[in-house]
């Protein structure tokens, strides 16, 4: 005989599921005081998990040599690792299941979109978070809870103008991802700051998120004969636009930002060695920099991980060093775990720290900005190498 | 440069086209906008790959293999995930597609990771000149082909038993199994078309655009739906000349600079059709039998 669903019988259900829901959200959760909780997210799946994926790696490298060395004050760090996929939704639930995991700070988001929504949650909250490859310019401007491992898109765009005048290049032509945070950032300081120094900037060409053929913006810059092309993008685009345009019978060098990270060496080329030769993008790592600090993190990470950092693997590892120096400081204090001035210690701590990282000796100038060096590099036979530094003026 | 422009846009156009057929044929006899057609092309885009780069194979063999893994998909979906829904409302079975996609999409994540795989070149016709342009061998290929496979389409459809049939299920499904057509095969039949035309547009991508990755169908497709809907859903010719609408408007866009407003014309466009011939340039209306 079936049970009648009388509507006394559901409240009675419909009570003891709400209220064993009230009791889950009250329970007190990872209590440890010989703990340290830290949030760790980004996107592990979907379109940009290469890039979350390499971070994380860069992150739990370094708390695991930082637990080794007796953690902050004694205190062990755990970190809790959410999935939000790339997408800005997620990234929301995430932040909101690590509040309830007790969580005192995140390191997150990965890809600029998620942490801009990261940013505006976290400061209600006053959680310190470190992001260490968000690049567009927003990300730290929603409050003073904000830092990045990583220089800025505008910073970068900057940096290759002044390159590019280096270089003595005349005509320059862009082809950049429309519809992405990061390219029209990089792209768009870019286009300013060359102006200012002189550089004609011939054709500037945007192309849809997810575009695959980029023949038609090609033909029409390769038509206007400029000295180089930026290509502002991700590693899979650029891979395409160089092969392209090799293609359609452009030699000119391209140039692009710290996205070009991963084009070549890694587990496949996304372009030839043929292809690449004597084009350049800037970034705040490489591995076959000779600096001590470098190489003890080249070693290191090989032996845990069996492959070669990248770019985001270092900042990662940077990004972790960031929020571990501060917490050491604050251990000291004596304040109540995850108390509001706990938090508000950490963040202070970050705003005034100085941090000897892989990606270069980083310090906080009264915002969420790193003040750093910036290396350009090239490649050469399908390898990379140092070409130059730029210094932060 | 014009002449470029022109076959960047033969070559675009032609890649949108094969795909638009599939859409076209499958709506045409079951009325069933297959979602996941797209992901097909993906999946045969990785078979290829996984021949050519895991296995090491000869080019041809992975052809052959790429084409023979989207026929057999395309027959399991249909068997498996459509078949079992025949006479549920049509919102379920379009609900199903969606849910094939995204199953799709992420399995092959799950499998073979979320980066996009590098295709090596599979035939390299190198450059032709003509007046003074370069015109990519890829290129020229990607149109032959297209051409080729819309003429054997057309006479599979028009002058063979099979195509009758499948005209039959498409006019009246419940009078031609009372005629003695085998409904089911021929539905299976326009599946295993559809994906083999999804096959050779996977290896016509591959050629062009050397990368693979879970989610390349998901733009194809919606593009490809377009040029479907634009030339008339259920029209062969009306797909062939909706893919090649598109591809153009999208490099001419990009050829006059205006990259950025690459799909928004597309989409205009599908709107400015609809609003003046709502079955699409070639579309027939239908009258609805009660």
């Amino acid at each position: 005989m079936a049970h009648k669903l009388t509507r006394r019988r559901f409240l009675e259900v419909a009570g003891t599921i709400a209220g064993s829901f009230a009791l889950a959200g009250c329970s007190p959760k990872n209590q440890d005081p010989n703990s340290i909780y830290v949030g760790v997210m980004g996107p592990y799946t979907g379109d940009v998990a290469q890039y979350g994926l390499a971070v994380r790696s860069g992150i739990l490298l370094y708390l695991k040599e930082f637990n080794k060395n007796s953690g902050a004050g004694g205190r062990q760090i755990v970190s809790i690792v959410e999935d939000e996929k790339g997408d800005s939704t997620e990234a929301i639930l995430v932040y909101n299941k690590l509040l309830d995991e007790n969580v005192c700070a995140i390191l997150g988001d990965v890809t600029s979109t998620p942490t801009i929504a990261l940013a505006q949650k976290s400061v209600l909250d006053n959680i310190p978070c470190v992001t260490a490859s968000a690049t567009a310019e927003d990300v730290v401007a929603h409050g003073n809870n904000m830092f990045r491992a990583t220089v800025t898109d505008p910073f970068q765009g900057v940096v290759l103008a002044e390159f590019a005048k280096k270089q003595g290049y005349q005509r320059v032509g862009t082809i950049f991802n429309s519809g992405g945070d990061y390219e029209i950032g990089v792209n768009n300081a870019f286009v300013q700051r060359a102006r200012e120094l002189g550089i004609e900037v011939v054709s500037q060409q945007g192309y849809p998120t997810g575009a695959v053929d980029f023949n038609a913006q090609l033909t029409s810059i390769i038509g206007l004969d400029p000295d180089a092309i930026l290509a502002p993008n991700y590693y899979q685009d650029n891979g395409k636009i160089v092969t392209q345009a090799r293609q359609l019978g452009c030699k000119k060098p391209f140039m692009g930002a710290d996205g070009w990270a991963g084009i070549i060496g890694g587990e496949q080329d996304y372009a030839s060695a043929a292809d690449l030769e004597g084009c350049f993008y800037c970034s705040a790592f490489v591995a076959s920099n000779p600096d001590e600090k470098v190489q003890h993190f080249v070693k290191a990470y090989t032996e845990e991980y069996g492959e070669a950092p990248t770019n985001f693997c270092s900042l990662g590892y940077d990004a972790a060093m960031i929020l571990c120096s501060a917490l050491k400081t604050v251990e000291k204090r004596g304040y109540t775990y995850n108390s509001n001035e706990y938090r508000q210690a950490i963040i202070d701590a970050i705003a005034s720290g100085v941090v000897e990282g892989v990606t270069g000796t980083l310090s906080y100038q009264g915002t969420g900005d790193p003040v750093k060096s910036t290396l350009i590099i090239t490649f050469k036979d399908g390898k990379e190498s140092i070409y130059d530094t730029i210094n932060p003026s | 440069m014009f002449l470029t422009q022109v076959l960047n846009g033969l070559q675009l156009g032609s890649i949108y086209a094969l795909v638009a057929l599939g859409y076209t044929m499958v709506y045409g006899i079951i009325l069933l906008l297959n979602f996941a057609h797209g992901d097909i092309i993906m999946f045969g885009s990785y078979v290829a790959w996984i021949a050519l780069v895991q296995l090491g194979l000869n080019p041809a063999i992975a052809v052959l293999l790429a084409i023979f893994g989207c026929v057999v998909l395309g027959v399991l979906i249909d068997k498996v995930a459509y078949a079992p829904l025949r006479e549920a409302p049509r919102l379920s079975i379009l609900i199903t597609a969606i849910g094939v996609s995204y199953l799709l999409e992420n399995g092959v994540q799950l499998l073979l990771g979320a980066d996009a795989k590098v295709v090596p070149s599979i035939i390299d016709l190198g450059t032709v000149q003509v007046f003074g342009s370069t015109l990519s061998g890829t290129a020229l290929l990607t149109v032959a082909v297209t051409i080729v496979a819309t003429v054997v389409l057309t006479l599979l459809v028009q002058k063979t038993r099979l195509g009758k049939a499948m005209r039959a299920v498409s006019e009246d499904m419940g009078a031609a199994r009372l005629m003695g057509v085998n409904v089911n095969s021929t539905i299976s039949f326009t599946f295993a078309v559809g994906s083999a035309l999804a096959g050779i547009a996977a290896i016509l991508y591959s050629m062009a655009y050397q990368q693979v990755s879970p989610t390349m169908g998901v733009m194809l497709g919606t593009k490809a739906f377009v040029a479907a809907v634009l030339g008339g859903i259920g029209s062969i010719p009306g797909a062939v000349i909706g893919g090649l609408i598109v591809g153009f408007s999208e490099v001419f866009v990009a050829a006059f600079g205006l990259s950025v407003w690459q799909d928004a014309v597309v989409f205009l466009l599908l709107i400015l059709v609809l609003v003046v011939k709502p079955t699409g340039l070639l579309g027939r209306p239908v009258t609805e039998k009660v």
